[in-house]
């Protein structure tokens, strides 16, 4: 019995070893796999390899355009949500006008970026797993690297550039759905004087809350494609690990991203 | 040409170590079609990740061109690999590329010809392909042949001097495998290219080949001419040959006795 015990504590013990000498060996590849990037990104440029544009034009639209409908449904439906939420609680305070101010300074500093985020690391870094894995599957990466062309060059920078391009813009339209929704409700169920609305909010509001948040969807944006290029160049076997690894990374970078959330809305409440 | 010297690989560590190559040596002279056949796992697309740098050898040498390929990493072996072309077993086309775009990438990527000189030159492998005309269609619109022959015309876009071919004739019917066969032959012939083929077809190993190199296991059988394979007198090379499933090479693939193994399941 007590051996028994003891067994079962000794293999939970090398489980949870092995699972964290995993976890470790993740992380230092996802490590080795940012840096070759942001090297083939930004510092082969300056060595006489430009990138070619026309490639991130196309990730640009794929991963920004298309995904404008769904970010801007999200973000304006959560504006609304937040007048909504927020009135019932500043009314009892009788402080109702100033629900505008906290939409807005809500939305600008922590919604907008972090749903953009998550939306667009269901939508675009499960689409990222899933095409690149196919491509290592079916052998397509290894005649990248046979004709003497870099897949990190060739495949994810055009997507890193996309992404760190397209997530703060659409975070910023984001933000002005989000507040426009607010605003909606705010004037019409809530019937704030939209004079006042506007003023409040405009108090509310600082320039400083749009950069943080700014900062925090380019951060946001490089943990979607690192994330999700890693888990599909990590891809062996078939379809099945295509499967696998697509939910991983969608999960993985969602979890990231709020991790990092914390961090640097931490950072920013003890800076600024 | 192509030299590779006392080739050694294996796979796994401790009890479960799998030695896939021992002891490959082989040559092959410029201009000529030298087939690796064999069984599925005696080691022959072992070989030809080697030869195109994906695996590194345990120990061994391998010369390309009389440079010492096997230890390059990064900018030196993409060197390397510009000089040849390789057409793999699957096609490995870029599934969203168009057929021209396919074909044309290794040259946008490596040359610094303008886009009308690219588009001609397209044209050109894909007619050596029989393909002219399929220039805007896309990988999922072709047929498995199609594919293989895209492939082709992409492996030999930038014109090399060594070609490697993966299967080149698995999965397609007889006609197709006659066509690849004479592509293979032709741009081998006028060309001067130097090929590589790994397959397990023997009636297409034997019609195309100046050598043949037979493995099991990882270890050479047999070596040499169509005709001298043809008529040697190995019972694994014949059995191999004709395709008759009693012989020398074993239908169980399994590495340990059976009876062993039915014995230590009775512990339980």
């Amino acid at each position: 019995m007590v051996r028994l015990f003891f067994g079962f504590i000794g293999r939970r013990g090398f489980g949870l070893v092995d699972a964290s000498a995993d976890f470790f060996r993740e992380i230092s590849g996802l490590y080795y796999l940012t840096r070759s990037t942001l090297y083939c990104t930004f510092i082969e440029p300056l060595k006489g390899k430009p990138n070619k544009w026309g490639p991130v034009w196309t990730q640009m639209e794929e991963v920004g355009v298309k995904s404008s409908t769904i970010v801007f449904l999200v973000s304006f439906l959560i504006g609304v949500i937040l007048a909504f939420q927020s009135a019932h609680q500043l009314n009892r305070l009788g402080a109702l006008e100033f629900v505008g101010a906290l939409v807005g300074v809500a939305i600008l500093r922590e919604l907008g970026p972090l749903m953009t985020a998550l939306v667009m690391a269901g939508r675009v870094g499960a689409a990222f797993t899933a095409e690149m894995g196919t491509m290592k599957v079916s052998d397509e990466v290894l005649a990248l690297e046979t004709m003497a062309l870099d897949p990190v060059k060739f495949l994810i920078t055009p997507r890193f550039l996309a992404l760190l391009i397209m997530l703060p813009c659409l975070t910023i339209m984001a933000d002005l759905m989000g507040i426009f929704g607010g605003f909606l409700i705010g004037v019409t169920t809530l019937g704030i004087d939209p004079v006042v609305y506007v003023n409040n909010s405009l108090d509310a509001m600082e320039i400083k809350d749009v950069v943080t948040g700014l900062i925090k969807s380019g951060v946001f944006a490089v943990i979607i494609v690192m994330v999700g290029s890693y888990m599909a160049f990590i891809i062996e076997g078939g379809a099945e690990k295509v499967g696998q690894n697509t939910r991983t990374s969608v999960v993985v970078s969602m979890i990231l991203v709020i991790v990092a959330d914390l961090v640097f809305t931490s950072l920013f409440f003890f800076v600024f | 040409m192509i030299e590779i010297k006392n080739l050694k690989k294996s796979f796994g560590e401790g009890e479960k170590r799998l030695v896939v190559l021992d002891d490959f040596n082989a040559k092959m002279e410029k201009g000529q079609i030298t087939s690796i056949i064999g069984g599925s796992g005696s080691g022959k697309s072992t070989v030809l990740k080697h030869l195109i740098g994906a695996y590194t050898p345990d120990s061994g040498e391998i010369w390309i061109d009389g440079e010492e390929v096997s230890q390059l990493k990064g900018e030196a072996a993409n060197g390397v690999r510009k000089k040849f072309g390789i057409m793999f077993q699957s096609g490995a086309l870029f599934n969203s590329l168009t057929v021209e775009d396919n074909v044309a990438l290794p040259m946008r990527e490596h040359t610094d010809l303008n886009e009308s000189t690219i588009q001609i030159m397209v044209k050109m492998k894909l007619e050596m392909v029989g393909l002219r005309g399929a220039e805007h269609l896309k990988p999922a619109q072709l047929s498995g042949g199609m594919i293989k022959r895209i492939a082709l015309a992409r492996a030999i876009a930038l014109d090399p001097k060594i070609v490697f071919y993966d299967e080149p004739s698995a999965g397609l019917d007889p006609i197709s495998i006659g066509v690849i066969d004479k592509l293979i032959i032709g741009l081998s012939r006028k060309m001067g290219i130097t090929s590589v083929v790994v397959t397990h077809e023997i009636p297409s190993a034997m019609r195309i080949s100046d050598k043949i190199i037979m493995l099991f296991k990882g270890k050479i059988i047999a070596s040499g001419s169509p005709e001298e394979i043809k008529n040697s007198n190995d019972p694994r090379v014949k059995q191999f040959i004709e395709g008759s499933p009693d012989g020398p090479i074993p239908f169980s693939k399994s590495q340990t006795d059976y009876g062993e193994e039915l014995k230590e399941m009775n512990h339980f």
